[in-house]
């Protein structure tokens, strides 16, 4: 029924486009500046005239206290002890409220909830003079538990709307079948259970992996910086060089990961981020 | 609500039982509620851990004096740090200039996100490539985005001054008006993204056959959307709007690479940002924290109350 025409065609290709040119321009602007020379860094030129690598190789020079090394490994760090946290967590959590029947359920939905809309500025002074007084200020505990907070309810909403749509009398099915209670667990639920729980897992990473307010109050050295800090600080080579190239290269190289994981799981991505809202 | 609702499958023994003994039912229902308590005890703990603790923390600091850099005169100073904030001209100003940002980029982003829902929903090809695409604003770091968009528009880097009919030299970042401008696109790019794909599950949900009927009876386009479209789409774009109007509210990361609050561009968070942490004034900062927090309940609040915003977790089957 829909109009398929090549005027059509002209149309949806027309619109493919504008949106292609919305998404891409600013990232290829992005890769462009991190390829040109000091030089040519301010002609307006899309394509470079000089390509150069130096801004990234730069970023790296003097291992352990080059710019960028410690930053980025920090960052990969954090993140993913807080992925896997915040998922282990929430899925003990997202199973009670889907499975079992107990009174303050909605309770605990309706708490999370109102953590996900929670201002982090607020909470950052207190924390920061917390962090001060136990030790974890400029540690990578210091940054996870923020990040566990902030991304439970996400997890949390993300699960609930998996785990509801998962037929659990198939665990009982495969233990009339002669399963064990454990072959009927990781046989039958496990592979049902994993794409939500994967959903979980990509939506806290970007979370954690995207953090600034956190990362620039309750750090102050390379020790637990994490990338956007990191980039916020960087300096020019001398003080007259404004440190654009390096800044664009970094930027591209924290972008990488999140390109990878839109290509690869834009599906799940887009499942999980509409599951909590629509389906309720 | 989901306490009513009967449990899932997968218990049918429990449900019998509770028909059936009392005296039965009480145990195993005991269990079930101590092992439910039990699995989600450590969410709920790490969850307060850095909200309510904090949020308490942050209110005893507000009525001291507490300056990191002079430690020898704390104390209990009543309610003259919400007084100093409240009668300082910075403050309204930050607040009007964070309602701001928060008004136009979340009016855009609806409008924009909504042409980019139904651009989606009835793309006829290549509708991976498009989620795809979308899907990159979204992921990307924030940090990230604004430097981006300031790199595209500062002098000494960007191309936009090279386009045609826009002034060669133009400093986007010198002036408050075009700062903002640049701030608030910046906002709406990464975002529309995220309304968009949230107002797109929303459009799956509606009957294709209303269309149908409506366009026998001789609806136009136009009032297919304004009659069919808007109406069952509301609770997703109050739902989307409430997300938003929140989110864009705490705006920091966008000012503080772009401006760092120069021209008049500070926002409430960037205020609370330099107070607590570059002048280690806790006192005065945590003023402005609770101050923020509470203009943060008060708009959930009228979302939830005046336009009957349903949450989520109340909607549950």
């Amino acid at each position: 029924m829909q109009d398929t025409s090549p005027r059509a065609k002209g149309g949806w290709t027309l619109a493919l486009v504008l949106i292609l040119c919305y998404a891409l321009i600013p990232v290829i602007w992005l890769v462009s500046l991190s390829l040109k020379t000091p030089a040519t860094v301010s002609d307006g030129s899309f394509i470079p005239k000089a390509f150069t690598l130096d801004n990234y190789s730069t970023l790296f020079q003097g291992g352990f206290d080059s710019p960028l090394l410690r930053p980025l490994i920090n960052s990969v760090s954090i993140a993913l002890i807080a992925t896997v946290i915040a998922v282990t967590l929430a899925s003990f959590t997202a199973y009670a409220i889907a499975r079992l029947t107990f009174p303050g359920k909605t309770v605990i939905l309706a708490g999370a909830l109102a953590i996900a809309m929670f201002p982090p500025i607020s909470v950052v002074g207190p924390l920061y003079d917390m962090w001060r007084a136990i030790g974890l200020y400029d540690t990578y505990p210091g940054l996870i538990i923020p990040y566990l907070t902030f991304a439970l309810p996400l997890a949390i909403y993300t699960l609930v709307a998996f785990f509801r749509e998962i037929p659990w009398e198939l665990e009982q099915a495969a233990q009339v079948d002669g399963a064990t209670p454990w072959q009927a667990f990781t046989r039958v639920i496990m592979p049902l259970a994993a794409p939500g729980v994967f959903t979980a897992a990509i939506l806290v990473f970007i979370f954690a992996w995207n953090d600034f307010v956190f990362a620039i109050t309750l750090t102050s050295s390379d020790r637990s910086r994490t990338v956007p800090a990191a980039m916020a600080f960087f300096q020019g080579e001398s003080q007259f060089t404004a440190p654009t190239g390096n800044i664009a290269a970094a930027a591209v190289l924290v972008t990488i990961p999140i390109i990878v994981f839109v290509l690869i799981f834009q599906r799940r991505i887009v499942a999980g981020l509409t599951a909590g809202a629509v389906k309720g | 609500m989901s306490t009513a609702a009967p449990t899932q499958v997968g218990q049918p023994a429990t449900a019998r039982r509770r028909r059936g003994g009392p005296a039965q039912t009480s145990d195993r229902t005991k269990a079930e509620r101590n092992l439910a308590y039990k699995l989600c005890a450590p969410a709920v703990i790490v969850m307060l851990l850095v909200t309510v603790y904090p949020i308490i923390y942050a209110v005893v600091l507000s009525v001291q004096k507490v300056d990191l850099r002079f430690p020898d005169e704390s104390g209990f100073v009543g309610l003259s740090n919400y007084v100093s904030v409240l009668s300082s001209p910075l403050w309204w100003q930050d607040v009007f200039n964070t309602t701001l940002v928060t008004v136009i980029s979340v009016a855009v982003e609806l409008v924009l996100g909504m042409a980019l829902a139904l651009v989606m929903h009835r793309a006829l090809f290549a509708r991976g490539l498009i989620r795809t695409s979308v899907l990159i604003p979204y992921g990307i770091v924030t940090v990230v985005a604004a430097f981006a968009w300031f790199f595209a528009f500062d002098p000494s880097s960007g191309f936009v001054d090279h386009l045609p009919l826009i002034p060669d030299d133009k400093a986007w970042f010198g002036s408050r008006g075009s700062a903002f401008s640049v701030i608030i696109l910046t906002e709406i790019w990464k975002t529309v993204p995220f309304i968009a794909l949230l107002l797109l599950a929303g459009l799956a949900t509606i009957d294709e056959g209303l269309y149908e009927a409506a366009r026998v009876d001789g609806a136009t386009a136009w009032q297919r959307f304004w009659r069919i479209t808007l109406p069952l789409l509301k609770p997703a774009i109050l739902v989307a709007l409430l997300f938003r109007t929140l989110d864009a509210f705490r705006v920091f990361d966008s000012i503080f690479v772009m401006t760092r609050g120069s021209q008049d561009t500070e926002s409430v968070s960037i205020l609370g940002y330099n107070q607590l942490i570059s002048r280690l004034n806790l006192g005065l900062g945590s003023a402005v924290s609770v101050l923020i927090f509470i203009l943060v309940l008060l708009i959930a609040f009228v979302f939830v109350r005046g336009f009957g915003t349903s949450i989520p977790s109340q909607g549950e089957k």
